[in-house]
């Protein structure tokens, strides 16, 4: 039941904002398919592929993990410092690792949605990309770790303007060095190990392989959701201990 | 029912609690006044579970609170001092909400927010979103929520402020009734005629220390029965006596006038910190 209503909540705000939920959700990854993919990378080819086609599994991961980090992150931050409604969840009878896997599942929600409509788009303007389970099993896991992550932040980060500082250091790296718009082959060594385990390179590299039919490396699996769980662990623990 | 023993609480090394003890009595009105400061929401919020105490403990119906204690949540109702309202749902969803974040079933729900919103008088507006209610319904509507799954216990911080003395009234209907219902209804104040008009017993803090309690009539007594205010040059000056001639007496000695009124509570504050309460 306390699941569903944390589902629901989310369902009902979703409702009412979905106009513009939706367009700025859009906005980013439409710029960067157009600009990288269509725009600069037209004539270009990566690993044998046509950027396009290379592109699209990066924006895929990259806007399920921003999508669903700051669904997370910055509401909650909002609801716990600003109007406060999140106090209605403290003090309500409900465990709170439920209360936080409530929010991240819907954080996770979200950040599914954009990728899906990003993948339609993709869809009719001919980018026909290699789709199964797996594929949505991924997206669902990103979202899970970065919404994790959202989740934690939002405990932890006592100001609005600190909250912007935390994105900017922990989110916007990730966005570009991950793999998401270049091949990782060509990096320095010592720069590719370390871009390696990071959270969003799993996700490019997994769903790359997926949408140009190949099959999954099970690290990239692993170690993601490694992730999830350390940053599960985090917030619940981060959640016991938040002065609302 | 509510034993508060020794509790403290320090932000950033400055005490905003100090070894603060008290009890309250299931079925009264307690409440907690006290200047800006006070230490009021503090102590609120660490009944609340919304904070830890460094020291002491506080326990409901013999249990010590605490987060992960969800019995104990079972049985308290809380109204913060913010609007904390979702914004972008309705009066019904905000209470269906919370009726299912306590475990309500479906058909008990129903019921129970059709009677909340009758008797907070807010059935021509149960569908508009909390955003666009007036401060007064707003209010209204955070009290229904808290009670929603019927707890034995309420709390209130500050739940008048920032209200027009229309929207204040209502509240302290809506409270009275709630009382009549046998719940125990905690709040914070610097309001001083909200004190004396809805309180059983009050707690008087200042500086995160306890310096009186007991009934407002009591409190009163304690300073006298009549104020002699009168202005001596610099600053606002108060007197206090036990009879009406002797305080008229002593205003008459005064040269710049004066003005005589029966002793309220905010004449404690005056007469034992030696400070206003708003």
């Amino acid at each position: 039941m306390v699941f569903c209503a944390i589902l629901w909540e989310e369902w009902i705000v979703f409702k009412r904002q979905f106009k513009q939920i939706t367009a700025s959700a859009l906005i980013s990854p439409l710029m960067y398919m157009l600009a990288f993919g269509w725009g600069l990378g037209n004539n270009i080819t990566v690993n044998g592929l046509p950027y396009i086609y290379f592109i699209v599994p990066g924006i895929i991961a990259l806007t399920t993990m921003n999508t669903s980090y700051s669904a997370v992150a910055v509401l909650l931050n909002i609801h716990r410092l600003y109007d406060k409604t999140f106090e209605q969840y403290l003090i309500a009878p409900i465990p709170i690792y439920f209360l936080t896997l409530g929010k991240i599942t819907a954080g996770m929600l979200r950040g599914m949605y954009s990728g899906t409509i990003i993948l339609l788009i993709a869809w009719i303007f001919g980018v026909h990309i290699h789709l199964t389970p797996m594929f949505i099993l991924i997206m669902a896991l990103n979202g899970l770790t970065f919404a994790s992550l959202g989740f934690f932040a939002a405990m932890v980060v006592n100001s609005h303007a600190e909250m912007n500082r935390f994105s900017t250091f922990a989110i916007t790296p990730m966005t570009f060095i991950c793999g998401t718009f270049f091949s990782l082959d060509n990096l320095p060594y010592a720069v590719k190990i370390f871009i390696d385990i990071l959270p969003l390179t799993q996700v490019s590299t997994a769903l790359r392989t997926i949408a140009s039919g190949g099959v999954v490396n099970p690290r990239n699996v692993i170690v993601l959701f490694m992730y999830f769980v350390a940053l599960f662990l985090l917030s619940i623990r981060s959640c016991y201990k938040v002065n609302a | 029912m509510i034993k508060v023993n020794e509790v403290s609480k320090s932000f950033s090394g400055k005490k905003a609690v100090d070894h603060l003890s008290f009890s309250i009595i299931e079925g009264e009105i307690f409440g907690m006044l006290g200047p800006n400061g006070a230490g009021k929401t503090t102590i609120f919020r660490m009944m609340t579970t919304l904070l830890k105490p460094d020291e002491g403990q506080i326990q409901i119906n013999g249990k010590s609170i605490n987060r992960n204690i969800n019995g104990i949540k079972q049985c308290i109702g809380m109204v913060s001092q913010h609007f904390s309202l979702q914004s972008e749902m309705t009066v019904e969803e905000i209470l269906e909400l919370h009726g299912m974040l306590h475990n309500m079933p479906g058909d008990q729900r129903k019921k129970r927010i059709d009677e909340l919103i009758q008797f907070a008088d807010l059935w021509d507006d149960r569908h508009k979103l909390s955003k666009t209610l007036s401060g007064g319904m707003k209010r209204k509507l955070m009290i229904i929520r808290a009670i929603m799954h019927s707890p034995s216990i309420l709390f209130l911080d500050e739940p008048t402020v920032g209200l027009d003395p229309v929207s204040r009234r209502q509240i302290w209907a809506l409270l009275n009734a709630l009382k009549r219902n046998h719940i125990t209804i905690v709040l914070t104040t610097h309001y001083i005629e909200e004190a004396e008009k809805l309180c059983d017993r009050i707690l008087l803090l200042d500086k995160g220390e306890k310096f009186l309690d007991g009934c407002p009539g009591d409190i009163i007594e304690k300073v006298g029965r009549y104020t002699v205010e009168y202005f001596d040059g610099d600053s606002e000056r108060y007197e206090f006596f036990d009879d009406h001639e002797a305080a008229v007496a002593y205003g008459n000695s005064m040269k710049n006038g004066f003005s005589i009124r029966r002793c309220n509570l905010e004449d404690v504050f005056l007469k034992y910190i030696n400070k206003k309460v708003d």
